[in-house]
């Protein structure tokens, strides 16, 4: 086991080189670092050329990838275009933000959504099975923004209107947030609608997969096995088929991180949360390619992160799944 | 693997399902002469399709929908731009046909919508066909050659597997959209080609080894031929069900693209973007957000639903929804 995670954090690091120089050279080939600039009247000619050598713009995309891969390793991935303020600086502020909030959504998912997905096996074809069945088509079918949006309206007019404030619909926190239990109160009322935005495209799917892959379970051989023996059959369901079935929707949970900080990037934009997702609307709106090029690198290594933690959670789940 | 399902409904047609008087009728018509009636695999999936009342009832609606879309300039009641101070900010009601209201110019949201969906099906309709064809031809000369196509294709897809897929195509339509609807459409299928590539990858390396397609070899059919005559013909239902749900897929991500301000820019109307354009008055005219992602909504719904329908009539192997 160890010696699998070892081999497989090794295998990482080719990709997360091909990944780095794929990252550079995509978003070269896409954007001008100095178009935005060149453009901009009250840059001078100073500017650019200062700009230009900081950036040794001048050198072949190899070289200039070499420099850009030191930067990220000795100098927090350099500097913005204009800025002398490390890119690391900025990053190290939102992503704690933004894992809280995507934490917490996948949380919520899971438990939901994999209770639903379980009654909806049990009880198949009743009532709360098509019911739930028809929700997570609509969740399916809903764009994360326009849900956000709702509820924000929602509850932005329940506090006009009542003046019931029950959720803050922008922001991180208030402007006198206070300190310890009240600080806490104060972030959880922030972060529940983004939180809750998140989730429901998770809960769809974890649901729809828990269900179907209960159902393929439920007729395996040891279910009925646990049956025959006259086993309770709460206790088959519980402990012996829902255990199984559960197997696939963890590794899933897993994979879908990248997902997730994808949904994020909308989600955090509308409730102006000053997460990795904002961070990164707000550079593509800059046009600055630096911090964004980072913002993919950082991604993408807890992207691979976490398949790798799914590879482990299978083979700890399933015995079966052998490591030669 | 569509040939076996055939083989058991038929065999499902003549045993159980229709009984002995059936099989009764059937002998009949032989001894008499009659013909009888020779169905096509189509014939077969038609009918699996059409006893999915969900799914027909979907594509019904979807007709209806994206028909009053592409004939807008006949439908709607008033043209998308038309300005109207005296009617501004009017909630949906049914007085002059404001069924979705109006935002703070005057102008029509229904009208609005509706030429909106124009543009967001014709996007989608350039993304799925453009996402079809890559993903198919790439999928086959890997499935096909099997050799360092093979290899790179399924590297390069892992790779993409390891970015977040949203902001990549916020990257690429940043850098490269310009806000014109057909870029967009190119970018959306330069990058949703790859699952259909695994599928058709999956597909071609089991028909590769099939009997068939060692007698048509042995026949002096050339590899082009095999390919596309003997193999793609027996994809043609995951390319399908691909299509049907990568054009509601385009239709979400077109629509987050343009709503975040990266996709079709305005005087176009599209319906991310009508739903941009009522987010900054949109604590007291709610309709402005609700009217077009309804209709974002009811489109996405329709075509998962004749997709799923799809998959059952074409592709009855596969049945678990990812």
């Amino acid at each position: 086991m160890l010696t699998y995670i070892l081999r497989r954090l090794l295998y990482s690091i080719p990709v997360l080189i091909a990944a780095s120089f794929l990252i550079f050279m995509a978003v070269s080939a896409m954007g001008d670092p100095l178009a935005e600039l060149e453009l901009n009247p009250l840059a001078s000619e100073e500017t650019i050329a200062n700009v230009r050598e900081k950036k040794h713009l001048d050198d072949p995309l190899v070289v200039q990838y070499g420099y850009w891969v030191k930067d990220a390793v000795t100098n927090g991935f350099g500097t913005p275009l204009l800025t002398e303020e490390p890119i690391w600086n900025d990053l190290k502020r939102v992503i704690p933000h933004t894992l809280a909030l995507v934490l917490a959504a996948e949380l919520i998912a899971l438990l939901v959504g994999v209770s639903i997905g379980i009654y909806s096996a049990i009880r198949q074809y009743s009532l709360f099975d098509y019911s739930a069945t028809t929700l997570s088509f609509l969740g399916f079918a809903m764009p994360v923004f326009w849900l956000a949006l709702m509820l924000q309206i929602a509850f932005t007019n329940l506090f006009l209107a009542w003046n019931v404030r029950i959720f803050y619909t922008s922001g991180l926190s208030s402007v006198d947030p206070g300190t310890g239990i009240h600080w806490l109160l104060d972030r959880a009322q922030h972060l529940a609608i983004p939180v809750m935005v998140l989730a429901v495209l998770q809960i769809a799917i974890y649901s729809r997969y828990m269900r179907a892959s209960l159902l393929e379970v439920v007729n395996s051989d040891y279910v009925r096995t646990a049956r025959a023996k006259g086993l309770h059959e709460n206790k088959v369901t519980m402990r012996h088929a829902v255990r199984n079935a559960l197997i696939p929707v963890v590794t899933l949970s897993a994979l879908s991180f990248g997902a997730l900080i994808g949904g994020a990037v909308i989600t955090e934009t509308i409730f102006q949360l000053d997460g990795m997702g904002n961070y990164f609307i707000q550079n593509l709106f800059n046009q600055d390619v630096y911090p964004i090029m980072a913002w993919l690198m950082i991604t993408a290594t807890m992207i691979i992160l976490f398949n790798l933690v799914a590879d482990i959670l299978y083979g700890v789940l399933d015995p079966r799944v052998r490591y030669d | 693997m569509t040939d076996h399902s055939l083989e058991s409904d038929r065999t499902l047609a003549s045993q159980g399902a229709l009984g002995p008087a059936a099989l009764d009728d059937r002998s009949l018509a032989y001894e008499s002469g009659l013909e009888v009636e020779t169905r096509s695999q189509w014939t077969y999936a038609r009918r699996r399709f059409m006893r999915h009342r969900l799914a027909v009832g979907s594509l019904i609606v979807l007709i209806l929908v994206l028909g009053a879309g592409l004939g807008a300039s006949w439908v709607a009641p008033y043209p998308y731009d038309g300005i109207d101070l005296e009617n501004s900010g009017v909630g949906p009601t049914f007085d002059n046909w404001h069924l979705f209201g109006t935002d703070l110019l005057g102008r029509d949201y229904f009208s609005r919508v509706l030429y909106g969906i124009q543009t967001s099906v014709q996007v989608a309709f350039i993304v799925a066909l453009l996402a079809v064809v890559i993903g198919t031809a790439v999928g086959a000369v890997a499935g096909y050659y099997s050799a360092w196509v093979d290899n790179g294709l399924m590297r390069f897809t892992d790779l993409m597997l390891t970015l977040p897929g949203l902001a990549v195509l916020l990257t690429a339509a940043a850098f490269l959209g310009h806000g014109s609807p057909y870029r967009v459409a190119i970018i959306l299928g330069f990058l949703l080609w790859t699952t259909l590539a695994r599928i058709v990858r999956g597909q071609f390396l089991s028909l590769r080894e099939k009997d068939y397609i060692d007698a048509a070899r042995a026949a002096g059919a050339g590899d082009l031929r095999i390919m596309f005559r003997h193999m793609l013909p027996n994809c043609l239902g995951p390319i399908i069900v691909f299509a049907t749900l990568t054009i509601g897929l385009a239709i979400l991500l077109e629509a987050s693209l343009s709503f975040l301000g990266f996709g079709i820019q305005p005087p176009t109307p599209a319906l991310g973007l009508l739903i941009a354009q009522g987010q900054d008055v949109s604590t007291d005219m709610w309709w402005l957000v609700l009217c077009p992602g309804l209709t974002i909504v009811l489109i996405v719904l329709c075509i998962n639903f004749v997709g799923d329908g799809l998959r059952d009539a074409l592709d009855p192997t596969q049945r678990i929804r990812a």
